[in-house]
């Protein structure tokens, strides 16, 4: 090899190190190895595949709901769990009714939605109100809420029998199972399996149609008035948009599409979590946006699905794997808080530099 | 000046007016507490001295975590959420401690000692990240303080009887890898709480009149430490480095110009804080007498934030005062709040998340007013 093409070699080696970035390059390297791992092991890989397939259309618009609050500057939106909240009501009204299959789906997404907006407006006034400190507020805002709604779940009027704890009668119970109401409606849909991989066609599809409707929306007239107040709001002003109308915007759909994704979640999952649980819904949303190579100022739709793939195929085959090489030692939960919280701290420490 | 006092003096009623407003408005949150906890102990029917004695004990136990929170404050940090790093360090001198059986106040100094280092370490990495993140520090700190946790359960859950070398069948899990879940501190367990019991044990039970006092019991010698702590803190605003921190916390740009140097400035305020933040740990262990591994630490920043700011604290302001105020009725609000739900609703639940819910509504709507008032007071 020549000293110049050698050169070319190292240049391009460079670039493609700069494009990723450390944070994403270790990742995928770590994505690697435990893929290794699993084919040395014998493990089989058509169920690891077949889980992290399933797993990336759970969290897909959980995921895609980070884009619209970056995208117009407001931040990493730790306040997810409002949405997910408002997504959560849905859900436990739609199942109170006795509602099944699609129908049920549907219904818990008909009322989920305008809640969300409801929330997310007002969240929306908070944060216009605390600009600077979005992310701190936020996060607390989502804290308070869930906590908040806690004493709802134990208080409110649901009366259907699956639903509330068996003993003492009052309060819906923590999960609820959701095998006779809507459960895996969209992961089942026109589903088929191919090489012994389960493809939840119905999934894959409503989320895609998600991830399609936002890049269209970024394209449309709106969405690049977003992004104008995101990259320069002093430019967006002088240039006559209505920089506060835009950040309500992206906060609401933020919420909108947080409370979408969770119902999203809770049909693939089978069961919807209450009380505590969403306190940290947030997180991994937020992480996975981040290493699909977004920061607090740019982030595409590329980003959220690169993000969605990456984080959650890693969160799925860990464990299986390490549980296999380390006979029981339990590392995948310890690396998920590391490499979540890690990549977070990435991005809030390097956001000035541009 | 003189005219402003020759004014009062005039009109005293307004003098008096003016002087009630002024309380009224800095310690307009502490006295909304103080009247939220006065109707749930109504509400709840509470026997006073029961109470009394567990808000006494919570005090003692808490009092030095949040009053570790003031000096980055001072330095324009805002809330320290990383005292959770500063609390595991603790725990780390203290499971040292444990380990080589030293017992009683000496394994508590002990403990405190090899503390430092630890605290230092990490307290100067985490003030290098906050240097990064400036504008950004609370939920950098919050976010560093879940990072750690990650760490710290790496290292004491796997790395330890693998990487590093330990035997104890006391400490170490069944599988010889990794601490157990919980650690029994018998020989450290009110080791300072009773470490001057000689000049008096602490213990109240007696009645004035009719009306029975006690039985309480006052963690003496922790309540001394936390004294001097406070006459402490106090010494350092008066001093050169404390003077720097205040201006580094008024305006980092002018401070730069004046020839501080803010970012040494604002890492020693972060050191001190993750230190006292240790011992403030060590503290607490010490009084609850069992340590759970992983999960001791998890709450302390959030409570700790959550105490000063009921005490009227804000992201830019904090004082000892508020500090004391705020642990004295947070606490309570922490043992009336299940009780009066047990009472109000019948369900003991309700007041378990509804205390919860106060220590996160707490820091959401302080932070919130605060960035508000922030802008306000900018944009004038």
């Amino acid at each position: 090899m020549s000293d110049e093409s050698k050169a070319t070699v190292r240049q391009y080696a460079r670039n493609a190190y700069e494009q990723l970035g450390l944070p994403r390059l270790i990742i995928i390297a770590f994505l690697l190895s435990l893929f290794t791992l699993a084919v040395i092991m014998r493990m089989d890989l058509s169920i690891l595949i077949k889980d992290s397939i399933t797993r990336i259309g759970m969290n897909g618009i959980l995921v895609l709901a980070m884009l619209p609050t970056l995208a117009c500057g407001v931040g990493l939106n730790f306040g997810l769990p409002v949405g997910v909240i408002a997504g959560l009501v849905g859900a436990v009204t739609s199942m109170n009714w006795g509602l099944k299959g699609f129908a049920g789906f549907f219904a818990a997404m008909a009322i989920a939605i305008p809640l969300a907006v409801i929330a997310g407006y007002l969240y929306a006034m908070l944060l216009e109100r605390v600009q600077g400190q979005e992310m701190m507020v936020g996060t607390y805002v989502g804290f308070s809420v869930v906590s908040g709604m806690c004493m709802f779940w134990l208080l409110a009027p649901y009366r259907n029998p699956a639903m509330i704890f068996a003993l003492g009668g009052k309060g819906l119970r923590t999960t609820i199972t959701l095998d006779r109401t809507f459960g895996k409606v969209l992961n089942d849909f026109l589903g088929f399996s191919i090489f012994d991989v389960y493809i939840p066609t119905g999934l894959l599809v409503f989320m895609g149609v998600f991830y399609v409707l936002i890049a269209l929306f970024f394209k449309s007239k709106a969405g690049l008035a977003m992004r104008t107040v995101g990259s320069n709001p002093m430019y967006a002003r002088s240039s006559g948009i209505n920089v506060q109308r835009m950040r309500t915007l992206g906060v609401t759909l933020s919420t909108v599409l947080a409370a979408i994704g969770i119902l999203v979640y809770s049909q693939s999952y089978g069961f919807v979590q209450l009380y505590t649980a969403p306190l940290t819904a947030a997180f991994p949303a937020v992480a996975s946006v981040l290493i699909g190579g977004a920061s607090l100022r740019k982030a595409t739709i590329g980003h959220a699905l690169i993000g969605t793939i990456l984080f959650h195929t890693l969160l799925t085959i860990a464990l299986p794997v390490t549980q296999t090489v380390l006979q029981g030692a339990d590392i995948s939960e310890i690396a998920r808080m590391i490499m979540s919280n890690g990549m977070i701290i990435y991005a809030l420490t390097r956001a000035e530099r541009r | 000046m003189s005219e402003q006092s020759t004014a009062q003096v005039e009109t005293p009623a307004r003098g008096l007016g003016a002087g009630i407003s002024s309380i009224l408005r800095n310690w307009s949150v502490p006295i909304f507490f103080l009247a939220i906890s006065i109707a749930g102990i109504a509400a709840a029917r509470l026997d006073i001295n029961y109470l009394i004695n567990e808000v006494v004990g919570r005090f003692g136990r808490n009092a030095f975590l949040v009053i570790s929170l003031i000096i980055p404050v001072m330095a324009g940090l805002g809330l320290n959420f990383g005292i959770v790093i500063g609390a595991m360090a603790g725990q780390t001198a203290l499971v040292i401690v444990t380990h080589y059986r030293v017992e009683g106040l000496a394994g508590f100094m002990l403990a405190t000692v090899i503390s430092v280092p630890i605290a230092m370490l990490l307290g100067w990495l985490v003030g290098k990240t906050l240097n990064q993140a400036k504008g950004r520090e609370m939920v950098t700190s919050m976010i560093m303080g879940f990072f750690a946790n990650g760490i710290y359960q790496l290292v004491f859950l796997v790395l330890l009887g693998t990487l590093i070398p330990m035997k104890d069948p006391v400490l170490i899990l069944r599988s010889g890898i990794g601490l157990r879940n919980t650690i029994d501190l018998i020989g450290l367990s009110y080791s300072l709480d009773r470490a001057m019991d000689w000049l008096w044990n602490g213990f109240v039970f007696t009645s004035i009149g009719a009306t029975r006092l006690g039985p309480w019991r006052f963690p003496l010698c922790t309540l001394f430490i936390i004294a001097i702590l406070c006459a402490l803190t106090t010494f350092i605003t008066r001093t050169k480095l404390g003077q720097e921190m205040r201006a580094v916390g008024q305006d980092m740009h002018i401070a730069q110009v004046a020839g501080i140097n803010v970012d040494r400035t604002r890492i020693i305020a972060i050191m001190m804080s993750t230190v006292l933040a240790a011992w403030g740990q060590l503290i607490f262990l010490q009084n609850i007498g069992t340590f759970n591994t992983y999960s001791s630490h998890e709450q302390v920043g959030m409570f700790s934030v959550a105490a000063i700011l009921v005490g009227g604290a804000t992201t830019r302001r904090a004082t000892i005062w508020n500090a004391i105020v705020g642990t004295l009725l947070f606490h309570t609000l922490f043992v009336v709040s299940p009780l009066a739900g047990q009472r109000l609703f019948g369900v003991s639940q309700v007041g378990e998340y509804f205390r919860s819910f106060l220590a996160y509504g707490v820091i959401a709507v302080a932070l919130a007013l605060h960035a508000w008032q922030g802008r306000a007071s900018k944009s004038k």
